[in-house]
């Protein structure tokens, strides 16, 4: 086994296999469970409660640490070229750097903006009525806002070896 | 004018107007 099959055969697939955990619980919360717990809430009684105790909180684990593997995978395949993508040195890396840059801003919202609000939330760390509606409205905002940083993150990652590598063939 | 976040067309939206937007910037950094 050489090293190069390490770093970009297993790199990338558990670099991958982590991606698609943490995008999918990221589309599970906004496609599915976002609209799910509004429905229930509308029930007399309310049936979300199932959803927030048992779900949300197995959801979110998976999420977030999914999240660090697929950063930590990610930068582990980039290796010694990590600052030609992060600081676009080198042309051929300027793709990856932008979804390299998406995918940091991304576990930078994980992290700081949805997982402590969400704490609040779900009631793991104390707050108020008030603290949990404004920590509602700040998870939602940076949940959605990585569903739309998706969105042109997948694209570099799949052009750095499609696309836009052919345009550094093309005009190199 | 409502925040496109809030509607998941909307956000959806947003992120297709954002890659295309970023494609081309790429493209252009890249000397094409």
């Amino acid at each position: 086994m050489t090293w190069d099959f390490i770093q970009h055969g297993l790199g990338r697939w558990f670099h991958i296999g982590a991606g698609v955990m943490w995008i999918g619980m990221l589309y599970y919360f906004n496609f599915v469970q976002v609209a799910a717990l509004a429905a229930a809430g509308k029930d007399t009684p309310p049936t979300g409660a199932g959803i927030t105790k048992h779900v949300a909180p197995r959801a979110l684990l998976f999420f977030r640490w999914a999240a660090v593997a697929t950063w930590i995978f990610g930068a582990f395949i980039l290796g010694d070229k990590l600052d030609d993508a992060f600081f676009f040195k080198e042309r051929a890396y300027i793709p990856i750097g932008v979804g390299a840059w998406l995918g940091t801003i991304m576990l930078f919202n994980v992290w700081v903006l949805i997982w402590p609000n969400q704490k609040k939330i779900l009631g793991l760390m104390p707050a108020s009525d008030e603290e949990k509606a404004k920590a509602r409205r700040v998870a939602f905002l940076a949940s959605r806002t990585n569903v739309l940083l998706s969105i042109p993150m997948l694209f570099f990652m799949v052009a750095s070896h499609g696309v836009l590598r052919a345009q550094v063939h093309f005009f190199g | 004018m409502k925040n496109p976040l809030d509607s998941l067309w909307g956000t959806v939206i947003s992120g297709l107007v954002l890659t295309v937007v970023l494609y081309y910037l790429v493209r252009a950094m890249m000397g094409g």
